[in-house]
């Protein structure tokens, strides 16, 4: 069943359409990515997504419900949480106060029982303190939660990213190049750590990604962006054979070197001596 | 020979080959140093200060001034400079000397024109203040009198360092002694116990000479004695646990301190305390949307407004009163026209909102209801006491703002830790992620507002209830800069800090009070110099804190992506 759909969504900057007439389709419980070259559109079309530009065309539909035009603390209220491609955390707060604010809106305290300290208030405070703990665990970051945002290590910082984002128990959770800065083995650990959110939450997941080897692996559906337009959809395989995208990232020339290379052979670097 | 102060000089030392003293920078100091002396005649604080004394027949507060700039153009040219003692000296006599010609020439001009059409202080009195009465044939003695004090303040800061500091610190005490004479001697007088006291140590316009050098050697005296026996380093000795056995004593002493206050200081400064209390109660509210939620609010005053004038409608006897209620009564509604507010205006609800308010007030428009102009007077305070009474007058408003403060900061403290406060701190940090993570950004920021206000609301009741009258004057744009200037200056967000940003920012400036309004001059040098060398304010704020205190993480999480620990080593934003 789709989670998401988005139909003919087109968002302009000026004379440039950065998204033109874009459909796509989430279905639920799925991880899809979007692919695509440098400023090919896939982080403006995230901001569709979440509420951060509002499309002058088109509609997005999330959960039956549309969404295109609502405020970003509505669309989060529905079920959706992001994470940026730079890193965003509230820098001067601790982890565990990072992943509280993600609570936030599911917490009914209000402030007349924070200054009395009421026993609903309190017991609230306790339960979401230990789920916090428990996020941090889920994302690896069991006893760091008094440390300073800033003062993680980068990695650090992504994951908790991810677990602020899971505070707000999203249905579609939206991942903006969580392996952006990363070496090939702590990519393949993010990426496995994406697939047990899908399996172990149920979370939708929609990832965005400059290289193509992250998401061949776990992607049931890959879309391909290129100058506002969808490219390319389908599978893994289809997409790494569709000559389109394999244009689009290498140029007519390159096209020819991939050629017959079986897997993860399409990457933003072109091959050396190419 | 290094620098000034920090470097012991032994006298007989081999003196090591000073730098050459840079003597075109000293001349250039000099001649700031003669702009600022020609400015501190021109604007009148040597004639006006004239009539004060420092010390009695010794020297006046007019002379003082001018040598404090004299002071400072030669420490300003010896500090930081490597300088043998005698080139110290003559760079200061020398930094002196060309400070000293501005005055001099001064004196001069104004023998043969008039400036006074221009300069209303470029007058006969300054004349006689710079030339110590013998007119233009004593031009020499601003020019000589500046050198020696150049030359002086030079000798002082090359000194050894334990001549150097009790004497600097008894010449500041002496400075001070001599300043507040007006305000330490009344209360002296006032008991039969210590008036024997108060008449040596003050003659009727400063220090006797007597209670100088009393001063002068109490001070020096109680350095030597005191330079190994630092209170601080001493409590820093101590182990944890007798500090800690040692806090409830200083927090009784604290409590005693702040309950005694108005009644040891006299009247004048009942009234001071009392405002600062007020400044200190407003600052708790605005602090709330100012501190936690990093809203600047510059239409505080408006809530301020609203709130006395609803307490002086509620329970005034005279003509615009309409209810007659008790003080008391009418406080809990000082808060509510502003707790009914909720809507955008709101969230507009700065510099303008607050003069509208205020011109509201004195408007004809209003005249009917609040009485315009006139104000509203006979608020009665809030208990009806015999003037002599413990609790009379400005004593008892110190005591209820101090309750209002300690609930306000109660409040604050309350909500910085709820559920609510991390909503304003992640506003504060990146409002988008916070709206993106569902915070309502319109909602959590109209409730930092209300509550700032809403305590504005209370501080106006309070200050209703200290003068007894209000007027649509007594609510000025000013009011909003102040307690927003005393948050910053004592540190955003923080409850202390707040506290010494009033008694810094409201207080002080009071007790200067004599000097009219030459005390804004000092007021706006402090603030400026304060946020050159304490941007963070006087007392940071836990969060502020916490960036230069981090806690060790704790190294083993039982993670499923430990390889990414590594990642410390990449730079943030890199992209794959």
């Amino acid at each position: 069943m789709a989670l998401l759909v988005a139909e003919h969504v087109t968002k302009r900057f000026g004379g440039l359409n950065a998204v033109r007439a874009l459909d796509f389709t989430i279905d639920e419980s799925s991880i899809v990515s979007v692919i695509g070259p440098n400023g090919a559109g896939k982080t403006t079309f995230f901001n569709c997504i979440a509420g951060f530009y509002h499309p002058e065309e088109g509609r997005i539909t999330f959960d039956g419900a549309p969404i295109h035009g609502l405020r970003r603390d509505q669309i989060a209220h529905l079920g959706i949480a992001r994470t940026y491609q730079n890193i965003r955390l509230f820098a001067k707060m601790t982890a565990i106060e990072n992943i509280l604010v993600g609570q936030h809106f599911r917490l009914h305290g209000t402030w007349i029982g924070a200054v009395l300290n009421t026993a609903g208030v309190r017991a609230e405070e306790v339960t979401s303190h230990d789920e916090a703990r428990r996020l941090l665990r889920f994302v690896g970051l069991a006893g760091k939660g008094d440390v300073l945002a800033d003062k993680l290590p980068y990695g650090d910082q992504r994951r908790l990213e991810i677990a602020r984002a899971l505070a707000t128990q999203p249905k579609l959770l939206l991942l903006d190049e969580p392996t952006a800065g990363m070496n090939p083995a702590e990519t393949a650990q993010m990426t496995a750590f994406i697939r047990s959110l899908r399996d172990d939450l149920g979370t939708t997941i929609l990832l965005i990604e400059h290289q193509m080897r992250v998401v061949m692996g776990i992607s049931e559906r890959i879309a391909v962006l290129d100058y506002g337009e969808k490219i390319a959809e389908g599978t893994a395989r289809e997409i790494q054979t569709n000559p389109r995208v394999i244009e689009a990232y290498l140029g007519k020339g390159g096209a020819a070197d991939v050629a017959g290379q079986d897997q993860g052979g399409i990457d933003v670097t072109p091959p050396s001596g190419s | 020979m290094t620098n000034q102060a920090v470097a012991p000089v032994a006298p007989d030392a081999p003196v090591a080959p000073a730098a050459a003293v840079d003597w075109r920078r000293v001349v250039r100091i000099g001649l700031l140093g003669g702009v600022v002396a020609l400015y501190v005649c021109l604007v009148g604080m040597v004639e006006v200060f004239q009539p004060r004394a420092l010390v009695t027949g010794i020297i006046t507060l007019g002379q003082t001034t001018m040598v404090l700039v004299g002071v400072g153009a030669a420490y300003l040219t010896i500090r930081g400079q490597s300088m043998d003692r005698a080139g110290a000296a003559a760079a200061g006599a020398l930094a002196g000397a060309v400070a000293g010609i501005f005055p001099a020439v001064l004196v001069v001009i104004m023998e043969v024109v008039n400036l006074r059409a221009m300069f209303l202080h470029a007058s006969p009195g300054t004349s006689a203040v710079l030339t110590l009465g013998l007119g233009a044939a004593g031009a020499w003695v601003p020019i000589v009198a500046l050198t020696v004090v150049g030359a002086a303040t030079g000798l002082l800061l090359t000194a050894r360092a334990d001549i150097q500091r009790p004497a600097t610190a008894a010449l500041v005490a002496l400075l001070l002694a001599g300043l507040f004479a007006g305000l330490l001697r009344p209360p002296l007088l006032a008991s039969s116990v210590t008036a024997g006291i108060g008449r040596l140590l003050f003659a009727s316009d400063g220090l006797t000479i007597a209670g100088a050098v009393i001063a002068f050697i109490a001070v020096v005296g109680g350095r030597i004695a005191m330079r190994r026996v630092s209170l601080r380093s001493r409590v820093a000795a101590l182990s944890p646990e007798r500090q800690r056995a040692a806090r409830p004593f200083g927090l009784i002493a604290l409590i005693l301190l702040v309950v005694w206050l108005p009644h040891g200081v006299g009247p004048f400064f009942a009234q001071v305390v009392a405002v600062v209390v007020l400044y200190i109660l407003m600052g708790f509210g605005l602090n709330i949307t100012l501190g936690l939620a990093g809203l600047l609010d510059l239409g505080f005053v408006a809530f301020f407004a609203v709130g006395a004038y609803t307490v002086g409608l509620l329970t005034s006897t005279a003509e615009y009163g309409i209810a007659l209620w008790p003080f008391w009564a009418a406080v809990p509604f000082a808060g509510l026209p502003i707790l009914g507010i909720r809507g955008d205006y709101l969230a507009i609800a700065t510099l303008g909102f607050g003069e509208i308010i205020r011109i509201l007030a004195g408007s004809n428009l209003l005249l009917p209801l609040l009485g315009g102009p006139r104000g509203i007077i006979n608020i009665p305070k809030p208990i009806e006491v015999p003037p002599d009474h413990l609790l009379a007058g400005p004593i008892q408003i110190y005591y209820l703002g101090l309750v209002f403060a300690l609930v306000v900061a109660f409040v604050a403290i309350r909500l910085r830790d709820s559920r609510l406060g991390r909503a304003w701190l992640a506003i504060r940090e990146d409002e988008d992620v916070a709206e993106a993570l569902g915070v309502n950004l319109v909602q959590t920021k109209l409730l930092a507002y209300m509550l700032g206000a809403a305590f504005a609301g209370l501080g106006g009741a309070v200050f209703a209830g200290l003068l007894g009258s209000i007027f649509a004057s007594s609510f000025p744009l000013f009011v909003s800069i102040n307690v927003a200037a005393l948050i910053i200056v004592g540190g955003m967000g923080s409850i202390p800090g707040v506290v010494v940003g009033a008694i810094f920012l409201i207080g002080v400036p009071e007790l200067f009070r004599e000097f009219s309004e030459y005390r804004y001059l000092f007021y706006g040098l402090a603030l400026i110099a304060m946020m050159l060398f304490r941007p963070e304010g006087l007392l940071p704020s836990r969060i502020v804190q916490r960036e230069l205190h981090v806690p060790e993480p704790d190294a083993n999480g039982d993670a499923n992506l430990d390889a990414i620990d590594q990642d410390a080593r990449l730079s943030p934003g890199a992209t794959g």
